[in-house]
């Protein structure tokens, strides 16, 4: 006769005794609120401590690059949005700025004031969002209400200037599409008071909790090396010491410019990731204020008929339109317009989630042959596992959300 | 040290072509030594971050081969960027794989793999990245159609 099933256990053999645990495969996202995204991730559970952990991405594939070898260079500013949907206007600058490096043109510099201003703002935008989800995960409701009312700021500022709250397509190959309005210097300062004192309330709810320190500080520290194999470029790099930031490592749009300091962290936690982020909006403040100082006064587009479209005025005033009406025909016909050269050029901008970068070919035509987007984003998150492997469940959430992982830039 | 220099004093066989664009050096290889070459560029040169690694589909275009894989290098250190470009040819779409060099490779190889169809030989787990595992063909090369090849038609036509 067998011994009886012991049914119940003493507190010392439940502590002490091998429970004899079975690996559990938890089904991570796609649709779960805490991937901010369409994400998904298959981790193996050994009791609370993560195994394994696969990410699955291509959720919201889009073939934006396929897309874009059958537009046109200003069409394809529209694409550009809505890839990292937090702050679409980098997206179009880094992008305009690309096809201006290949075709040997410079913005005007009120056009490249305005667009570090919009940039700038875009960060906030960006990082503030990041800073109010990282906090909603670990439990603070507050900051994430908070940051929404700032975003919702900022985009009233976006709507009066480029007339979309987020697919912006602001930008154009050598100009912008219209000048800021009369007002926005003032809006925008508006916000920058605002916007400082929600950074500090911000701070103040967030550095001194208990729950929040705990679940943050120490968690997934990266160090130096592994982050650069890794492409961690941004926020995510600069928190584990490296002050690698492309706005000052090689300045474009006329960030040389401004005074601004890179803000790094020291072990790459989720902790620093937050505390970068907040330094940098305050950084990003700087900036604007600077920029809507010396604002210089003149054209938005560059001066040169092969890519500016005539105004209005230009084409059918009577007796002295004929030239406009020219450029303006040879600016929509096929084969004309932007045609930058044959050639290909790697351009990189500091995009609020890290480098973004394009990889533009082009064979001479109006088309670009190749069009490659280096998302912050797919090398951010490549590197998820390795900083969630032999960690605690819960921290899976507290890292994801850390990272800023944008799904539409993600997959693209 | 320049890459250029670096790799040209190693592995003058393989080079295809230099240049300099922008203040970025570039480098045309052939695939048959790109591990090594790269290795090179890593430890010698200094270019630590493998920034972004992707290929283009030059069909019909004659140049030496149909595809290219280019990667972009940086160096966190000096401040400087690099550009290679291995040609891989259209009979035998294969190259080395870099991800035991760079840990930024392997996501990247497999978006290659994907969308244009270039295996990657001694990749730790080759697979689809963004599109579904039993999806047909490799959308990113020139010969695809943009409307897909009769994705649409495999569904039945809604009627109201």
């Amino acid at each position: 006769m067998t011994e009886p099933r012991k049914t119940v256990m003493s507190v010392e053999e439940e502590l002490e005794g091998d429970l004899g645990t079975r690996r559990m495969i938890v089904n991570f996202g796609p649709q779960h609120p805490a991937t901010h995204g369409t994400l998904r991730n298959i981790i193996e559970l050994d009791g609370e401590v993560v195994k394994k952990l696969e990410p699955e991405i291509g959720y919201l594939h889009s073939g934006f690059e396929k897309i874009s070898e059958y537009r046109t260079y200003n069409q394809t500013v529209t694409v550009t949005d809505r890839m990292n949907y937090l702050s679409p206007l980098c997206n179009n600058v880094g992008f305009s700025i690309a096809v201006e490096e290949m075709m040997g043109i410079q913005a005007t510099p009120r056009c490249a004031a305005i667009r570090v201003a919009l940039c700038e703002l875009s960060r906030i935008a960006d990082h503030i969002i990041s800073v109010g989800l990282q906090a909603m995960d670990l439990g603070a409701f507050t900051v994430m209400l908070w940051t929404f009312i700032e975003r919702e700021k900022l985009y009233d500022i976006f709507e009066n200037v480029t007339g979309a709250r987020l697919t912006t397509s602001y930008t154009r190959v050598g100009g912008l599409l219209r000048d800021v309005p009369p007002d926005f210097e003032q809006m925008v300062r508006k916000f920058m008071v605002e916007c400082e004192k929600t950074i500090g309330e911000i701070e103040a709810v967030l550095n001194g909790n208990r729950i929040f320190l705990d679940r943050t500080q120490g968690t997934s520290p990266i160090p130096k090396d592994v982050a650069i194999s890794f492409g961690l470029t941004g926020p995510l790099l600069r928190a584990c010491g490296v002050p690698y930031d492309v706005r000052k490592a090689r300045p474009y749009s006329g960030y040389e410019n401004y005074r601004f300091d890179v803000i790094t962290g020291e072990n790459g936690d989720a902790w620093n990731r937050y505390c970068v982020r907040v330094a940098e909006m305050k950084e990003s403040l700087k900036i604007i204020d600077q920029v809507l100082k010396t604002m210089p006064q003149g054209p938005i587009y560059v001066d040169d008929p092969r890519i500016v479209i005539p105004p209005k005025t230009a084409m059918n005033t009577p007796g002295g339109g004929m030239e406009g009406l020219i450029y303006h025909f040879k600016n929509y016909m096929l084969g004309h317009g932007v045609c930058p050269p044959k050639g290909e050029v790697y351009s990189s901008t500091e995009a609020p989630n890290g480098e973004l970068g394009f990889y533009l070919v082009s064979d001479g035509t109006q088309r670009p042959y190749r069009w490659r987007v280096r998302p912050p984003s797919l090398y951010n998150y490549q590197a998820f596992p390795y900083m969630t492997e032999g960690g605690l469940l819960s921290d899976v959430v507290a890292v994801l959300s850390s990272l800023n992982i944008i799904a539409g830039e993600l997959d693209r | 040290m320049d890459p250029i220099e670096a790799v040209k004093a190693k592995y003058a066989d393989q080079v295809l072509g230099t240049g300099t664009h922008a203040g970025q050096p570039w480098i045309d290889v052939k695939r048959d030594r790109i591990v090594d070459i790269l290795k090179t560029l890593r430890d010698d040169v200094g270019l630590d971050m493998l920034t972004d690694l992707t290929a283009v589909d030059h069909l019909n275009q004659g140049l030496p081969e149909r595809f290219a894989v280019v990667y972009q290098f940086y160096s966190v250190k000096d401040n400087v960027r690099a550009r290679v470009k291995a040609w891989v040819p259209e009979a035998d779409p294969t190259i080395d794989s870099a991800s035991a060099l760079y840990r930024s490779a392997p996501w990247a190889e497999r978006e290659v793999w994907d969308l244009y169809g270039i295996k990657f030989n001694g990749h730790p787990d080759l697979k689809r990245l963004m599109l579904p595992e039993n999806y047909e063909g490799h959308p990113l090369r020139k010969d695809y159609p943009l409307t897909g090849r009769g994705e649409r038609m495999n569904f039945p036509r809604y009627v109201p």
